[in-house]
């Protein structure tokens, strides 16, 4: 097991989002994490990249046995943790080479464009700015992750704003991290990146309430949570 | 990326020890003047240079004719050895009708301890022409400078105006920018600078568009970087008058450290009800997320700052 959640609960102000989660991450596995819109995904990506805004006071984070709740993002990502961000910051000035080169030597700023389609010929001189369109902006974003050759990367909806056409360029740098022995926490909707997935978790109303194998919980998903009582929000004749 | 890199380190070692020479031979226009001398000017094709000595200072008249594309940036040189004085250029620029030009003004002050540097220009565009003018200080690192650029711009139909103000290296020290511009139908500018303070430093950037004529259009945009006690303040203007016009401020301030001043005052007046006019500002620390982002990649705190600010200021 590479990441370990206990007993997690988080409070902003008086709101409780996330409640009691216990969560495993095993070595080397594609885990997904579904769940309707403001269950507490995003949340949970930001506490396990530590964010600030972000500190656990109950519960704790343990990665490759070691305690990494008080760790600051840096101390985080120096021991191979990082975050592919659902709206991903624009930089004025930086390009897409400096950008994916900020880990040297690893994968190349060119190869990490291939993986998430991008030709490098027309890209690698372009801003990592609002001038990029949102999707290719998340195809930067994804090349940065591959580029920094992490043990664990924490993708927030990375097939989000991508075309039809591209999600085989997600699947491609997906199990490109794999294959490099990376571990993806993912953070999606999408069936074909469910099928790919060696577990599911369904998140519901700052719960874990749903463990298990691939499609089984993403079903589950599509025909119980919209009327789902953990939180109720749309009843199924509303539809 | 530019092909004068060694004759731009040429040039500030030159200006340091005071034997400045024309470094870039007839590769390129050019121009260079240390103090109030003329050390050397090289006209090409499409472009006549003439200078004299004023007072304290130099006055250059450049004309571009019409039709003319100039391939190569302009190289000007401009600069003094001594650490006290002054040194004002009075520059005059009339760009003919469609021709194209980019200039590239070397301002270096490598030993200024206590040195003004004053520059008043006037830029006539004539209709279709383009012009770029890209403003590169170094500066030592005393902080004791005064740098005046005043810039007063007609636009004439279709034409363009390229202006980029930057501090490469060393001390702003007292920075005070005026820039203006009149513009005919179509023409349109972009006002850019760029520029960081620390210590007591002052910057002042003070610009003023005039959309003057249908479907004119312009851009101020500054960015301040801010730390220790320095000083910054924006105070830029957009005025459209008439029908279809298009203008837009945006002042971005970052600060650092508890004791810098900032304030920015972008102001737009529309005097046409097809005319469209935005603006935004912001003064504050360098975005959390551009930061944790960086963080997230590896980066220690203080290089994910270095990196942001580099490329805002690039
Ligand atoms: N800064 C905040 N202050 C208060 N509530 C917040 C804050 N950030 C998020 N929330 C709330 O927390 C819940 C979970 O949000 P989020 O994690 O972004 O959901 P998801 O990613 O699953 O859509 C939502 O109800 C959201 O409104
Ligand atoms: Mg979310």
């Amino acid at each position: 097991m590479l990441l370990k959640i206990k007993d997690l609960s988080f409070f902003k102000g008086k709101k409780e989002i996330l409640k009691d989660i216990n969560l495993s991450v095993d070595q080397n596995t594609i885990h997904t994490i579904i769940g309707v819109n403001g269950t507490g995904k995003t949340t949970l990506a930001s506490i396990i990249m530590g964010l600030e805004g972000y500190e656990v006071k109950k519960g704790s984070l343990i990665f490759n046995n070691e305690d990494i709740t008080q760790l600051s993002i840096t101390e985080r990502a120096k021991r191979g943790i990082t975050l592919g961000w659902q709206i991903p910051a624009n930089f004025e000035g930086i390009s897409i080479h400096d950008y994916l080169n900020i880990n040297k030597n690893k994968l190349s700023p060119e190869k990490c464009l291939e993986f998430v389609g991008l030709r490098p010929q027309s890209y690698l001189n372009r801003l990592v700015n609002q001038e990029l369109s949102g999707g290719e902006r998340k195809k930067v974003e994804l090349a940065s992750i591959l580029a920094m050759n992490p043990k664990l990367a924490v993708l927030d909806e990375p097939d989000s704003g991508i075309d039809i056409n591209s999600l085989k360029y997600i699947k491609r740098s997906l199990t490109e991290l794999k294959k490099r022995g990376a571990t993806i926490l993912i953070i999606s909707h999408n069936e074909f990146i469910a099928d790919f997935s060696d577990k599911i978790s369904l998140l519901c109303g700052g719960r874990i309430v749903k463990e298990g194998k691939n499609r089984v919980v993403l079903d589950y998903f599509k025909n119980h949570c919209v009327s789902c009582d953990h939180i109720g929000i749309i009843k199924e004749e509303e539809l | 990326m530019n092909n004068y890199d060694n004759e731009l380190q040429q040039l500030i070692d030159m200006y340091k020890e005071g034997n400045v020479k024309n470094v870039f031979g007839d590769r390129f226009a050019n121009i260079v003047i240390n103090g109030d001398k003329v050390i050397g000017i090289n006209e090409i094709q499409g472009i006549n240079i003439v200078a004299r000595k004023i007072e304290d200072g130099v006055s250059i008249k450049i004309n571009i004719e019409d039709n003319v594309t100039i391939n190569n940036p302009v190289h000007l040189c401009f600069g003094m050895t001594p650490r006290e004085g002054k040194q004002i250029i009075e520059s005059q620029f009339v760009i003919g009708r469609n021709a194209d030009v980019q200039f590239l003004s070397h301002c270096i002050f490598p030993n200024a301890e206590h040195i003004e540097h004053i520059m008043k220009s006037k830029v006539h565009l004539h209709q279709g022409a383009r012009m770029q003018y890209r403003e590169e200080h170094y500066h030592s690192e005393s902080g004791g400078i005064f740098v005046k650029p005043e810039l007063k711009a007609f636009l004439n139909e279709n034409s363009s105006l390229i202006e980029e103000f930057k501090l490469l290296k060393g001390r702003a020290g007292n920075v005070d920018i005026k820039y203006s511009t009149t513009q005919n139908k179509k023409s349109n500018c972009q006002l850019l600078a760029k520029i960081s303070g620390k210590k007591d430093d002052k910057i002042k950037i003070n610009e003023r568009i005039n959309l003057n004529g249908e479907y004119a259009s312009g851009i101020s945009k500054s960015r301040i970087v801010l730390v220790d006690n320095a000083e910054g303040i924006i105070n830029s203007k957009v005025i459209a008058r008439k029908a279809y016009t298009r203008g837009h401020v945006d002042c971005e301030e970052i600060v650092g450290g508890n004791d810098v001043v900032a304030s920015s005052i972008p102001q737009i007046k529309v005097m046409n009800p097809l005319a469209k006019v935005t603006h935004e500002a912001s003064i504050g620390r360098i975005d959390k997320k551009k930061l944790e982002t960086l963080m997230a990649r590896g980066l220690e705190e203080e290089k994910a700052i270095d990196m942001i600010i580099s490329g805002l200021m690039k």
